[in-house]
């Protein structure tokens, strides 16, 4: 069992939580990501490392609450516990040799954005940072961003707070102008990343995007993360748990992927109504 | 007099129509009548030509003989010093190509039921005896596991008869790796398997869920945390697809994900957390015990029409006739002499949002036949041309094997691999690195549970040997 040693609501629907797993604290980089579940025969779900406390050992994720699962593991507080908790997976993000880096993060993907942008910041890059979000309630992590980054750029979908508009347009801005950057690292959902992608290749930038597929095991066993990449003209088969979660944003199939982070849509939604109904019969 | 019937005793099952709706075991198992009937079959020979054919050597004619005596106990206490996990490898081994493939009877008639008799013993203990599970002396020293499957638990228990504190790292949240996640409920009740574990840990065995070696610890870490050595069990890796058009779309699983869905995660229930697609028909891709155990598993989620999709015919099916067998009793349909070409997809071209968009619709294939032999002795398929043609399905998954796990390659200075990522060992399962042994898929690629428990077995003797070496050394 694993103890839940802080809780923090960010926004209605984002939580964050320290999880006491002193092995992944010691281990986890930037990029990684771990792999939980709430209870017994519950499901399994990665989401990224969003910090970590070696001397205390604890393992930072933020989540949204978007499903039946997030939804049971929101109703836990700190000093409950969760019965799996398993990490790091993944490789870490590629940061040798950075120096002048755009961070694009959308929503919930900014709480993994944000420990990439530190890490940046701790090695002395130049930290370009534009983070989005839907609406001025869901913004998250401004503050944390400000302190690593030499530039924020904050925009909402309907112009409620920062700059109005999506974040590919500051984007598009800075490089229409002759901004240099060695590499742009975006994380958000995969519409956002086939946008800043498309953004960015033009100019030709580098851009890495970080996948979140639906998974099992994560540890290149079971394949339901497979992503396609275009490379040299061929199409490859890759598993988001070993190979990434990172990629070349230029060789990744969004629209195959988006197609099958939809597979379990429906099921999916009554999932989180039963759960949510449930709750509710509690309460 | 010994029985010379030329048959076995048919092992019991549910019926084809019943079973193919439950996850309950298909077979049923032999009462005691059956097992001292199928053990009068056995003439006892004098040179054993069934026990060369054990993995694990199990000292065949010796437990029978107890079953002919009725102390079904003594034949479990024989089966016992060299089988640890009796009651799986009953009934999950392919008897008919190992101990009953040299058994005399075979040569007039069907070979006695070894296999049969030792689950019938097996699970006889289980319901009558209590184990004898006295912590041996300890020697105080550690030896590490990697992967609770069939070769590491096997490593595991004979250490730790032998008085070594071993810990066995498991990378999911349940140990028994592939007898959990891969081989299915109807095959292989997970309540034997739990109880097996259960006996490690009795016998002192630490078991450490949700560790990845090569992630959370590494190999080099397991010998700074003070283990004497290490034993690499982690099975096979990636699931392979076949790289045609189409296998991005949903509905598309390996067979890896596909049973782990089901059976480690639950999927078969009726409220399930994790989902997995029931109903409609589904093609399964391959004709190994994994594809026979995907496509049974089909069916009792509630698919209406099961396919298996096998390039090769009938003779050259690699699974167990017996699984063969009860797919086709339980009505999966073979569709021998297809290979695949492309998976086909649901596209609407009026509604871009339509629900079905994306999923799989069918699976193109074209027929084959068997062309001259090539170098291992088998012969080629080689498409017809013109012989196009689609299976309408639902779902479509790859049981067409698997490419070995990078993880603890990649960070294991010194560990050496083969041409196809197996790790390199020798008659000892000794790898390139010092104290460190491997066994089971992992070295192999996809095998079976015995070979797996054999070469656990094989590494754990190594191990004790080594180290005792040391110790005396020292001393």
């Amino acid at each position: 069992m694993y103890e839940i040693l802080t809780k923090k609501r960010l926004n209605p629907t984002v939580t964050q939580m320290e999880i006491h797993a002193p092995l992944v604290a010691k281990k986890a980089k930037a990029g990684q990501f771990i792999i939980l579940r709430v209870d017994e025969n519950g499901e399994r779900i990665p989401l990224t490392v969003a910090g970590t406390d070696a001397v205390r050992g604890a393992v930072k994720i933020i989540f949204q609450i978007v499903g039946a699962t997030t939804h049971k593991l929101n109703c836990k507080k700190a000093g409950d516990t969760i019965s799996d908790f398993v990490g790091p997976l993944g490789e870490p993000t590629h940061l040798d040799g950075l120096k002048k880096v755009c961070i694009v993060g959308g929503g919930v993907g900014c709480a993994i954005a944000m420990p990439v942008a530190q890490e940046l910041h701790r090695r002395g890059a130049e930290v370009t940072s534009i983070i989005g979000f839907r609406n001025k309630d869901l913004v998250i992590l401004e503050e944390e961003f400000r302190s690593c980054s030499d530039r924020l750029t904050v925009m909402t979908d309907d112009g409620s707070y920062g700059e109005h508009g999506n974040v590919t347009a500051p984007l598009k801005a800075m490089l229409d102008a002759g901004e240099h950057f060695d590499c742009i690292i975006t994380i958000g959902p995969l519409i956002m990343m086939k946008f800043v992608t498309l953004t960015a290749k033009p100019f030709g930038v580098p851009v890495t995007v970080s996948m979140n597929p639906i998974m099992i095991d994560g540890t290149g066993m079971c394949g339901g993360c497979r992503v396609t990449l275009t490379q040299d003209g061929k199409r490859i088969t890759k598993f988001a748990c070993v190979d990434g979660p990172d990629f070349n944003g230029y060789e990744i199939d969004f629209d195959e992927a988006m197609s099958r982070g939809r597979m379990y849509a429906a099921f999916e939604h009554s999932a989180h109504e039963r759960a949510c109904n449930l709750f509710r019969e509690v309460d | 007099m010994p029985n010379m019937r030329p048959d076995k005793n048919p092992m019991p099952t549910q019926a084809a129509e019943a079973r193919k709706r439950n996850f309950r075991e298909v077979a049923l198992g032999y009462s005691e009548e059956a097992a001292l009937d199928e053990a009068l079959r056995c003439l006892g020979c004098k040179h054993m030509p069934c026990v060369s054919g054990c993995p694990v050597n199990i000292r065949i004619p010796e437990f029978i003989a107890k079953v002919k005596e009725g102390d079904f106990e003594g034949a479990y206490q024989i089966i016992h010093e060299t089988s640890s996990l009796p009651a799986v490898c009953g009934r999950v081994c392919p008897q008919e190509t190992q101990c009953e493939s040299k058994c005399v009877r075979g040569i007039k008639g069907e070979p006695v039921g070894i296999g049969r008799l030792e689950r019938f013993v097996a699970d006889w203990h289980n319901a009558h005896a209590a184990d004898n599970l006295e912590k041996p002396q300890p020697n105080g020293i550690r030896v590490a596991v990697v992967g609770s499957g069939p070769s590491g638990l096997t490593c595991a228990g004979d250490l730790a008869k032998k008085g070594y504190d071993v810990t066995v790292y498991e990378a999911l949240h349940t140990a028994g790796g592939v007898l959990v996640y891969g081989i299915p409920e109807f095959r292989l009740p997970k309540a034997i398997v739990a109880k097996e574990v259960e006996s490690l840990k009795r016998l002192g065995v630490t078991i450490e869920t949700n560790v990845v070696i090569g992630k959370t610890l590494t190999v080099d870490e397991l010998f700074q945390l003070g283990f004497a050595a290490v034993f690499i069990g982690s099975g096979a890796g990636l699931p392979r697809f076949m790289g045609i058009d189409g296998e991005g779309l949903k509905g598309v699983y390996s067979a890896n994900e596909f049973l782990t869905r089901n059976n480690l995660m639950r999927a078969y229930l009726d409220e399930p957390e994790t989902p997995i697609m029931k109903g409609g028909s589904v093609a399964v891709v391959g004709g190994g015990n994994v594809a026979m155990d995907a496509a049974r598993t089909a069916l009792r989620l509630g698919a209406t029409a099961v396919y298996i999709v096998y390039r090769r015919s009938m003779d050259e099916l690699p699974a167990r006739a017996e699984e063969v067998e009860h797919a086709e009793e339980e009505g999966v349909i073979f569709k021998l002499l297809c290979n695949p070409v492309a998976v086909l997809g649901y596209e609407n071209p009026d509604d871009p949002r339509d629900p079905k968009n994306g999923f799989v619709s069918g699976l193109r294939c074209v027929k084959m036949e068997l062309g001259e032999p090539d170098s291992d002795g088998r012969r080629r398929p080689v498409e017809i041309p013109g012989s196009e043609f689609t299976l309408d399905v639902d779902a479509v998954v790859m049981a067409i094997g698997t490419s070995p796990n990078p993880l603890i390659k990649n960070t294991t200075d010194g560990l050496e691999v083969n041409r196809r990522g197996g790790i390199v060992v020798n008659e000892d399962g000794l790898t390139s690195r010092r104290a460190v042994y491997a066994g089971g898929d992992a070295v192999t690629g996809a095998a079976t549970v015995i070979s797996a428990m054999g070469a656990g077995k094989l590494a754990a003797r190594a191990i004790d040997a080594a180290l005792r070496g040391e110790k005396e050394k020292e001393a």
